[in-house]
């Protein structure tokens, strides 16, 4: 095997890393970066966004380009990145408040468009940084500590609605499983189109009822092995197959679709993880976009010449510019 | 008297009915006989039946605004003929389809205010409220009438050409109309027929039958009055003349487009608004650029994601902008701050119209100075420019993404509904005119340890996007550069881009990004900063945008009328704000008179705020219409002569 050019320590910082010990986002921020490693993907090449909140800080512990962008706008900064320069490996981060919340038109449409890009939303149901309140995540009737009422809306299903909205690739992860959840990373940076990853992430601060331990089951003892049965499982190892195999096959498309919907509705005692749903027979943008400009992907906005060296304008206008003219018959 | 070459024409309809392809054709066609014109567009928030018109300002001489006073009005239907009689001059023509009848009440689209008060006009003249008694009344008062049987002429065209279905065309009569309006100013058939078959160069047959509706109507026309005409004396002709073939027939929304084109802006976002939607929809139909390039416009899902998707962008290395109005750049401010302490280079179109919120969504303010230059929370450098017409727009769409790259801050370039919807003949644009300056943009990084050169852009292997320099620029790069990485953060930060709140460091970050607006001060020339027209004189008028035509118009007015000597200081640039330029121009200044649409006189509170002047008087218009050179000039003359009372002046003109 040949020598890997890049190792794990190449992708991180020296920045001082200032999110609560036991945080679930060390173990996200450690997949993404074992997930860049793992592709060797150069440093210059990647881009990593963010929203605001916590997981927003994500990109300045990341030794690659790191875009700390605005609440909930994190995907439109990112696609337009992406589309201006189609070459680059556009990963986005942000919270459930940030994707699902203030964010949640910018989630729905980015659906619409299905850019090659890779979202990973950091859900822990609550909003950590202004210390605690309920996010759009949280179910119906819950109170998590700092609450001061149980929770008076019910949680949305991000699965459901990614489907809904034209997503390509939608997993689900649990930060803990730190080797599945950069498994769940390189599929989606691999997968050509929208991928989006729910990354279940205990909060440890603020989310008493969705714990490190009630995910890995320690409240229920298996009793003949002694033994936590953890609630979370992995579709893949059900025989599960997400995978959309012939387009044109509309039951199968449809059934594929509704087996995402059944099993995003599972919750509490069996939680799946894994590649819900996966569709590369959908065009990505920057396909529709060369289908109208031919030399789009080798000579993208970002990269265009505009000038001719000596500071003239590049682009002719001659021809626009006689439609104009007043003598123009 | 015979007036040749001087017309204001006018014509209107029901929305969705053809006027403004009828008036393309009368611009057209005056264009291509080598005349200047100015013309607007009215139109209301609604697709279909709504009253929409078109004024054209006809000249042999340059116009640059429209005017009040109608000397032809083109009538095919019942409300353009409530709503524009009144205001066509004595000896004016009103050229109408014979088959128009019934009263006021049959116009449901007419405002009930405004139908009582036609009423109480037409009732003091004993005169009925019907389309009779409105043409006895414009006859009584001077106007010229001339019936044309548009139906019946139909009728003997789909005879013509056997075809039955013809007859019910009725779309046509607006071509048959504006045939028969430049029949009676015995204007060049030709040049008619080439109008038409331009305008509908996309669709052949279409063409050939507005054609055919057109030669015919016109024969009638020429046939039927040929005669009174000579008996009458009547005053109107329009006479070709030869061509400049450097002139442009062209709005301002195509303006902008084009100028993004040269500029390099090769990303361009929005979200649909009116007036702004146009110039993207423009750059969309013309993406693949002569030679090589493209333009990628993008339609998001809403304003914020329109100017963020233009940063990320921006931040790829693409010259990018977005293109909205008030509405939509009310949600732009949060990404505008994050640009700024970003130095992000973003170009933002801001095509004003009448707000606050909705607004009068299609008529026309200034309203947004004040919010453009101050828009979002805690402190950012930005550079707002505002053109003055259809050329400047063209320059100072390209001059936007060379200040925004050189100064590495969001630009907003302020045009608004008047310049945008407005059709003119101006000077062809130059593209060999404007430089591209893209700053210190690297298309790639040199390395060199700490004791080297200053000049290295990555230091002991680290690039510091926001390094501080001499002037606060710091070398810029594309994300995807090879050999470096950088951060942003809407938070404070250091020179890496991470995030800080350290005092010490807040102070110079600070200093440094507000630093710039110095820089620009210093770097801008005084005609980028603010120009002088008019005539030397202690008067002056003092404005901003698309005012300019209607002062200039005004001021020449004024001294060719009545010898009054004005000049005129337009700013362009409107932040940081030009005081020193602007204190010079204004040194020997002593009538000073602030001219802007809006209702709180926003320029003139800058004037005091940065030069601790007040003008002397106020001439603004909040009306949703825009100013004309008629009212501005009465205006002016009122303030000359000291009939004028108040110190604020409000002008009310437009329909």
């Amino acid at each position: 095997m040949a020598s890997r050019q890049f190792k794990l320590s190449d992708y991180k910082t020296d920045v001082h890393n200032d999110w609560c010990p036991g945080c679930g986002d060390f173990a996200i921020l450690n997949a993404i970066q074992m997930a860049l490693a793992d592709m060797q993907i150069e440093r210059h090449r990647a881009v990593v966004f963010s929203g605001i909140g916590c997981s927003g800080k994500t990109p300045h512990y990341i030794n690659v380009y790191g875009i700390h962008t605005l609440h909930g706008r994190v995907l439109p900064f990112a696609i337009g990145a992406k589309l201006a320069n189609p070459s680059l490996e556009v990963i986005a981060v942000g919270g459930d408040g940030d994707g699902y919340g203030i964010g949640a038109g910018h989630f729905v449409n980015a659906g619409r468009r299905n850019v090659d890009l890779t979202y990973i939303v950091f859900n822990n149901a609550v909003y950590g940084l202004t210390k605690g309140q309920a996010s759009p995540t949280l179910k119906l009737g819950l109170k998590t500590k700092s609450l001061p009422k149980p929770n008076i809306n019910q949680g949305i299903n991000p699965v459901m609605i990614a489907l809904a909205a034209g997503y390509t690739f939608i997993a689900r992860a649990y930060a803990y499983d730190v080797k599945h959840l950069k498994d769940m990373i390189v599929r989606a940076v691999r997968h050509r189109g929208l991928a989006l990853i729910d990354v279940l992430q205990p909060c440890p601060t603020y989310n008493d009822i969705y714990t490190k331990e009630w995910f890995s089951g320690l409240d229920r003892i298996d009793p003949v092995t002694g033994r936590a049965i953890p609630r979370v499982y992995k579709l893949e190892e059900q025989g599960y197959d997400p995978v959309v195999h012939n387009p044109d096959d509309e039951d199968e498309l449809n059934a594929k679709m509704m087996q995402a919907i059944a099993k995003s509705k599972e919750w509490g005692d069996r939680i799946p993880v894994g590649i819900f749903y996966q569709n590369e027979h959908i065009p990505v943008y920057e396909e529709r976009i060369s289908s109208r400009i031919p030399d789009y992907l080798s000579n993208p906005p970002a990269l265009q010449r505009i000038e001719d060296g000596n500071h003239n304008p590049y682009a002719d206008i001659k021809r626009l510019l006689d439609e104009f003219r007043v003598g123009t018959r | 008297m015979e007036v040749v070459n001087r017309l204001n024409w006018v014509t209107g309809g029901p929305q969705g009915s053809g006027v403004d392809t009828a008036a393309n054709v009368f611009a057209k066609a005056c264009a291509l006989g080598g005349l200047y014109l100015f013309g607007k567009r009215e139109y209301h928030s609604n697709i279909k039946g709504e009253h929409s018109y078109f004024s054209i300002h006809v000249s042999d001489k340059p116009v640059r605004a429209h005017v009040d006073p109608i000397d032809m009005l083109v009538v095919f239907d019942l409300e353009t003929l409530f709503r524009h009689a009144l205001h066509v001059v004595k000896d004016g023509i009103i050229v109408y389809d014979s088959s128009i009848e019934g009263s006021i009440d049959d116009v449901p689209t007419l405002e009930k205010r405004r139908r009582d008060e036609l009423r109480s006009v037409l009732a003091r003249h004993s005169l009925e409220g019907t389309a009779e008694g409105m043409l006895k009344l414009v006859e009584m008062n001077g106007v010229r009438l001339y019936s044309i049987p548009c139906h019946d002429l139909l009728h003997d065209i789909a005879s013509k050409r056997n075809d039955p279905s013809l007859s019910k065309m009725v779309r046509l009569i607006n071509m048959m109309m504006v045939s028969a309006s430049l029949a009676l100013l015995e204007y060049d058939q030709q040049l008619l027929v080439d109008a038409i078959r331009y305008i509908f160069r996309a669709r052949k047959s279409i063409a050939d039958l507005n054609v055919d509706a057109a030669l015919y109507t016109y024969n009638y026309t020429k046939a039927r009055y040929a005669n009174t005409d000579k008996e009458d004396g009547i005053g109107y002709r329009l006479i070709a003349r030869e061509f400049r073939d450097d002139m442009l027939l062209i709005q301002g929304n195509q303006a902008v487009a084009l100028g993004k084109i040269v500029g390099g802006c090769r990303f361009q976002t929005y979200y649909p608004i009116t007036p702004a939607s146009d110039e993207s929809e423009f750059l969309e139909a013309n993406e693949l650029l002569d030679g090589k390039g493209s333009v990628v416009v993008v339609q998001t899902e809403d304003e914020i994601a329109a100017v963020a998707m233009a940063i990320g962008a921006g931040l790829a290395g693409a010259r990018s902008s977005t293109s909205t109005s008030g509405p939509g750049f009310s949600l732009m401010v949060e990404a505008l701050g994050w640009a700024g302490i970003n130095e992000v280079p973003v170009v933002i179109t801001l095509y004003q119209r009448a707000g606050p919120s909705t607004g009068l969504p299609t008529r026309h303010e200034q309203g947004d100075l004040l919010f453009a230059i101050h828009a979002g929370h805690g402190e950012f450098p930005r550079i707002v420019i505002a053109s003055g017409d259809v050329e400047e727009a063209f320059y100072d769409a390209i001059r936007a993404f060379n200040y925004a790259e050189r100064y590495q801050m969001p630009v907003i370039h302020m045009v608004d509904k008047a310049i945008a919807n407005c059709v003119t003949v101006c000077n062809e644009f130059n593209p060999a005119l404007v430089r591209i300056d893209r700053g210190l943009l690297l298309d790639s990084v040199t390395n060199a340890t700490t004791s080297t050169t200053a000049e290295a852009v990555v230091v002991d292997g680290r690039y510091s996007r926001f390094r501080f320099t001499g002037d606060g620029i710091s070398p810029r790069i594309r994300l995807g550069t090879v050999g470096a990485v950088f951060w942003n953060t809407g938070d404070e930060h250091d020179e890496l881009g991470h995030i800080t709140e350290d005092p010490d460091l807040r102070i110079r970050m600070m200093d440094k990004r507000m630093g710039k607006l110095d820089l620009i001060l210093k770097e801008l020339s005084y005609e980028e900063q603010a120009m002088v027209y008019g005539y030397k004189s202690d008067a002056t008028v003092i404005s901003w945008g698309s005012t300019k035509g209607a002062i200039l118009d005004a001021i020449d007015m004024l001294k060719a009328r009545d010898g009054i000597d004005m000049n005129f200081v337009q700013l362009r640039l409107l932040h940081p704000f030009p005081t020193s330029r602007i204190a010079s121009l204004l040194e020997e200044t002593r009538l000073l008179i602030d001219v802007e649409m809006n209702y709180s006189a926003q320029l003139a509170k800058l004037l005091r705020a940065n030069l601790q002047r007040d003008a002397d008087y106020h001439v603004v218009k909040y009306n949703g219409r825009p100013m004309s050179s008629s009212e501005v000039y009465e205006a002016l003359k009122g303030i000359v002569r000291g009939s004028v009372r108040s110190k604020r002046v409000v002008l009310r003109h437009g329909v």
